[in-house]
């Protein structure tokens, strides 16, 4: 008693004879000791392409994007839904027409107050086929009404599904029944845009001198190919309960010398180079930060006419699937806490039961022992009639998992592997053009629901370049789409892409960072890995 | 000189229409395009932005609406990939960048060559010599995409004494290591270009009459040897200038200070098309501006030379 | 070399040049054989090629072969061994190094010599064409020359390689195309001064074709200079594609370069992995002070102006 009677008294002393504030150096909710300095400096692979919500389509602007602007719901950091700019919604009963009910406190970083209006012409905005948005696609995916005229020009945005019925109410009706309707309100499209600024300066209003945003910090410097730093918005409605004041992001292209400048201090947080993760978690063991992402690395089989004929027999294709020892992969190439895939759908999605999959339980030898059976069944014994063409685009970790892909085939099955490397825009065009045998491909669900990636295997979905059609997936995605509770139909879809292998799963990503290790809060447990700056903050070592 | 120079600059019309035309149609046969991405745009969304960049004319037309742009506005369109940056803003950004650091190192270049050239011709076949050329030939054969690695793991991680990459508006500590990986390379062939017309001049008639006369070793080499052993020089810096600051990618991918060659490999890879070729331009004019300026420079040094 | 001058020798017009020729070349080889450095150069050059050609007898792994017992890890089980057959250590995939440094030789000298042959064709016939026809098309052909001088050639490498994806093919003939037109220059210089040789007039005067007199007169006199020049290019030509393997452009795995194999050694410098960076780079900074030292020592035994 008498004991921690002294401390308080020490600390309180110590405290009002070293700070000005005692107040700001705890955290409100945790009282943890904030550190002084707030600004958090990340590292960015590649310069954003635009923070125009409307716009910006790569993750990099889309980490601005979130910290600039804010949308109708946030994500908390388990990744469920919380109120953002709005504070509560309904919806009717069969899940068409949403009503959004926005706070009357949230302002422009201009003092202008933000308003159901502005949502509506953002979302106009971005089906605009006048916009030529490059994700106007993602208005087609939240079914507006009327989306598709509107996108193709027929009909006037006027007709687009969305109304503001006064300041603080915005209705928004949809084409079809969509339960996650509300979980798209945390996408970056779906983020106000101020009409005035972008009305007055064209496609200038996202430079930092021109820039408005509402979210918890503004733009306040951008040097292209090197820096940009976004600072605290003090006209944020809930600006009090930011702690970071500055983010700074750099543009470091090599993962390398990006790892090495985190290790002289200049950065907060970087990416693990693939391969290095056991190293630097021996040396920096409460630096290194790994947790599951909602991401898939696959490949896919081209089942055109352009393909290899020995691809058309689903024996062949399992025989290439059982033969990849994903172990190996995760836990010798990239090392980083990944997880071996032998489902498209990542375990970590929302809702999803993975089919029972008898490949799974078995020892890597004894799914080789199975494949070089399979591999005899369908007449290609030895394998040395099969010669692939493996497509990859440029890339370090890419490149070292095709390597060791095309050598565990050519080991276990004697099937041959012709790499082709190809930079990225190259590596499209083949890829649409299925000029390929095996291709890689990588898929992020843009929310978290199973739904997010098997969609992909539907016969008409824009990323199935392998061409594959099965009737059946078609007909159990449509009706999951109106469906309650879906889970059965996607758990009997995974269990057809089982039997007839059109892709070969390799992993799931996990996010593999180095992190400072006073750096509070990160969200690990949101697999979209949907971070806000405002709730992150530093404490004191 | 003055009829040279405008006869020159004359014939850089053509040479860069033909360039223009060149890299257009190079450009424009590349797979892929601009707004070709992952997940395939939807027809109707790709026409959208095709047509708000005038991709769907024919290529002859937009070359004439590209050429008259420039030609009458000075203006090279907007960035494919940026989109609230024109190419004008993009290279007004690097360029200067770019241009700073190049400069500087060429000076070191320039300085530290000519230095090391001399010193070795002039103890010929001593220790001197085989040091300096051993020096000159090792720098040049160590590409700078190894050296910039190296320097970071020293100056950076291990002694801490200067950042690891960025640019900072040009600071000097942000330069240091940019100008040593850009720099070292040019310095040896400097060097040994100086040494061997150094040595060649030394050994020619009208020097040893200056030698015969006795004159010191100080005054032939500043009053007679030095002039015209730059010439060789001379004639390999003005294309040098122009590499180190176009070859300036592994600087700018590795230290990140946003100069033009990296956002030149960006662009290419991007497909961001008017980027590229306004790079590309930019590139050409600087390459005609400094081989006239060397042709100018020959001139003045050695009066024997008419333009 | 000498093979060419013999066959000149049975010209039938030709002989004081011949007779001349013939000494030129004996004098030359006793002045190369003199300088150590260039004979030193010339047997260690030898042995890399010979590595080239017969290292793959020696190695206990192919350059695609993982080993899998040293998967994962790399830092200490990939070291340079020799009870495990990898003497040179291991990539990041467990691949042996020394088969990969052997193979990455073999594509290197390749991009070199073929690179540096195409260029020295190409610019030898345009060169000794212009000057030996002269006057209004010698005008033509260094003004394209001129024009052509003025496209930077590393952004239109790049671009050819977006373009047309990668091949060694088109490495090769890309580098080669880079490097053409200096040598073009330095041969048209060089012929204006021998079409005035009596021995071309002779040739003339009993009505030899203009095509031969280039092919059998010219050229082979233009010999020491082109011989100098294509020995310099090699290192160009080498660094050139380790340049584009930085960049990603390179050969197709499991296809390697010295370029590629340092580029991925320097990556991975940081952790431990040294042998990776060094024995590539080693083979690499041998080779290029080899061909500099020859390309030296043939300068010194060719060139007319020391003697």
């Amino acid at each position: 008693m008498k004991n921690s009677y002294s401390w308080v008294l020490t600390t309180a002393l110590t405290l009002s004879l070293s700070a000005s504030s005692v107040l700001a150096d705890l955290h409100p909710v945790t009282n943890e000791v904030l550190a002084d300095e707030q600004i958090f400096t990340y590292r960015v692979g590649d310069e954003y392409a635009s923070i125009d919500p409307q716009l910006a389509e790569d993750v990099q602007g889309g980490e601005f994007i979130r910290d600039l602007f804010e949308g109708l719901m946030n994500q908390n950091s388990d990744g469920d839904l919380v109120p953002g700019v709005a504070t509560h919604f309904d919806v009717n009963d069969d899940n068409t027409i949403y009503t959004f009910y926005l706070r009357d406190n949230a302002k422009w970083s201009d003092g202008e107050p933000v308003t159901a209006g502005d949502f509506e012409y953002s979302w106009k905005r971005l089906a605009d086929p006048a916009t030529a948005s490059p994700y106007s696609w993602f208005a087609e995916e939240m079914g507006l009404e009327n989306v598709e005229a509107v996108m193709a020009g027929d009909m006037d945005t006027s007709e687009l599904g969305v109304t503001a019925l006064d300041d603080h109410t915005l209705e928004v009706r949809l084409e079809n029944s969509m339960g996650h309707f509300p979980l798209m309100t945390t996408s970056e499209p779906t983020f106000p845009s101020p009409q005035w600024t972008v009305e007055e300066f064209g496609s200038d209003w996202t430079k930092p001198e021109n820039i408005v945003s509402n979210g918890a910090y503004v733009l306040t410097e951008h040097v292209p190919q090197e820096r940009s730093v976004r600072s605290r918005n003090p006209m944020y409605w809930n600006d009090e309960a930011t702690i970071i004041e500055r983010v700074e992001a750099l543009v470091i292209s090599d993962e390398s010398a990006a790892l090495t400048r985190y290790l002289s201090g200049e950065l907060d947080r970087t990416e693990v180079p693939s391969g290095q993760f056991n190293q630097l978690s021996t040396s920096h063991p409460n630096e290194t930060v790994t947790f599951p992402r909602l991401c898939n690395y696959y490949y896919f089989v081209n089942l055109t006419e352009s393909t290899h004929p020995a691809l058309l027999d689903p024996r062949v294709r399992e025989a290439l699937y059982l033969a990849i020892d994903r172990d190996v992969i995760t836990e010798a190439i990239l090392q980083g806490g990944e997880f071996p895939a032998y489902s498209f759908t990542p375990e970590a999605t929302a809702n999803f039961l993975p089919p029972a999959n008898p490949a799974r339980d078995l020892t890597q030898a004894e799914r080789n022992a199975r494949a070089v059976a399979l591999l005899d069944e369908a007449g290609y014994g030895g394998g040395a009639e099969i010669e692939l063409d493996l497509l990859f685009n440029t890339s370090e970790s890419h490149s070292k998992i095709a390597i060791i892909v095309s050598q565990m085939w050519k080991q276990t099955l004697g099937v041959t592997t012709v790499l082709q490397n190809m930079e990225w825009k190259t590596f499209l065009e083949a890829r649409s053009n299925q000029e390929f045998d095996i291709g890689r491909a990588g898929w992020c669900g843009p929310y978290n629901m199973a739904s997010s990636f098997l969609d992909l295997m539907s016969s008409d979905h824009p990323y199935n370049d392998a061409g594959y059609v099965n009737a059946e997936v078609d007909q159990l995605l449509t009706d999951a789409k109106v469906s309650e509770d879906p889970t059965a139909n996607f758990t009997r879809i995974e269990e057809i892409l089982a039997t007839e292998n059109p892709i070969l799963p390799i992993y799931h990503y996990a996010g593999v960072y180095m992190m400072d290790d006073s750096l509070q809060n990160w969200p690990v447990n949101n697999v979209e890995q949907k971070w806000y700056s405002r709730e992150l903050y530093f404490t004191a070592d | 000189m003055l009829a040279f120079i405008l006869k020159r600059l004359f014939y850089a019309i053509p040479t860069i229409l033909i360039l223009i035309v060149f890299s257009f149609l190079l450009m424009h046969s590349a797979p892929g395009g601009p707004f070709s991405s992952d997940r395939p745009l939807p027809p109707e969304v790709l026409a959208n932005i095709e047509a708000k960049y005038h991709l769907n004319d024919p290529l002859i037309k937009q070359i004439w609406t590209y050429v008259t742009g420039v030609v009458t506005q000075f203006d090279f369109g907007p960035s494919f990939q940026y989109k609230d940056r024109t190419v004008n803003e993009i290279i007004g950004q690097g360029f200067p960048v770019t241009l700073t650091y190049g400069t500087i190192s060429f000076l070191v270049a320039v300085f530290f060559g000519c230095a090391l050239g001399i010193t070795a011709a002039l103890n010929q076949n001593s220790w001197l010599d085989y040091l300096a050329v051993g020096i000159s030939i090792g720098a040049q054969v160590l590409p700078n995409f190894v050296m910039a690695p190296i320097l970071v793991l020293v100056f950076t991680l291990w002694l801490g004494w200067l950042p690891g990459g960025g640019w900072n508006g040009g600071q000097w500590q942000y330069l240091i290591m940019p100008v040593i990986a850009l720099s070292t390379s040019f310095m040896a062939s400097i060097a040994r270009i100086m040494r061997s017309s150094l040595l060649e001049v030394m050994h020619s008639n009208y020097i040893r009459t200056a030698r015969a006369k006795g004159l010191t070793k100080r005054e032939i080499l500043f009053n007679h040897a030095l002039k015209p052993a730059l010439l060789p020089v001379i004639s390999y810096l003005g294309p040098t200038f122009v590499i180190m600051i176009t070859g300036s990618v592994v600087v700018d991918l590795y230290f990140t200070t946003g100069g033009i060659g990296q956002a030149f490999v960006n662009s290419a890879l991007n497909r961001d098309y008017s980027v590229m070729m306004g790079i590309t331009i930019l590139i050409g004019c600087l390459t005609i501006l400094f081989n006239l300026i060397v042709d100018v420079l020959y001139a003045w040094i050695d009066p024997k030379i008419k333009l | 070399m000498t093979n060419v001058s013999m066959t000149n020798s049975t010209d039938t017009q030709g002989d004081v040049a011949n007779t001349k020729g013939r000494s030129l070349w004996q004098d030359a080889r006793r002045r190369f054989l003199q300088n150590r450095a260039a004979v030193v150069s010339l047997i260690v050059l030898m042995g890399v090629c010979l590595i080239a050609l017969f290292g793959p007898l020696l190695a206990a792994w192919d350059n695609e072969t993982v080993d899998w017992n040293v998967l994962g890890d790399i830092a200490t089980l990939g070291a340079p061994s020799l009870s495990n057959g990898h003497y040179f250590g291991t990539d990041e995939l467990g691949r042996d190094l020394y088969s990969r440094v052997v193979q990455g030789t073999q594509v290197s000298l390749m991009v070199g010599i073929v690179g540096s042959t195409i260029a020295v064709i190409l610019g030898t016939l345009y060169g000794a064409t212009a000057g030996y026809v002269g006057g209004k098309t010698d005008n033509i052909m260094m003004r394209i020359v001129d024009i052509l001088m003025s496209i930077p050639y590393m952004f239109v490498l790049i671009l050819l390689l977006v373009v047309f994806g990668r091949s060694m093919w088109l490495l090769f003939v890309g580098v080669g195309m880079i490097s053409w037109l200096e040598m073009s220059r330095i041969v048209r210089g060089q012929t204006l001064t021998l079409k005035s040789k009596e021995y071309v007039d002779a040739a003339l005067s009993i009505g030899v074709k203009h095509h031969v007199i280039v092919l059998r007169h010219i050229i082979p006199n233009l010999l020491g200079v082109i011989v100098i020049y294509a020995t310099l290019l090699v290192p160009q030509m080498i660094l050139t594609e380790s340049f584009i393997s930085f960049l990603g452009l390179g050969v197709q795995e499991p296809n390697t370069s010295w370029g590629a194999l340092i580029s991925e050694g320097a990556s991975t410098l940081q952790y431990g992995t040294y042998w990776q960076l060094l024995f590539p780079l080693a083979f690499f900074v041998i080779t290029l002070f080899c061909f500099f030292f020859i390309g030296d020592g043939l300068r010194d035994a060719l060139d007319p102006k020391d003697r």
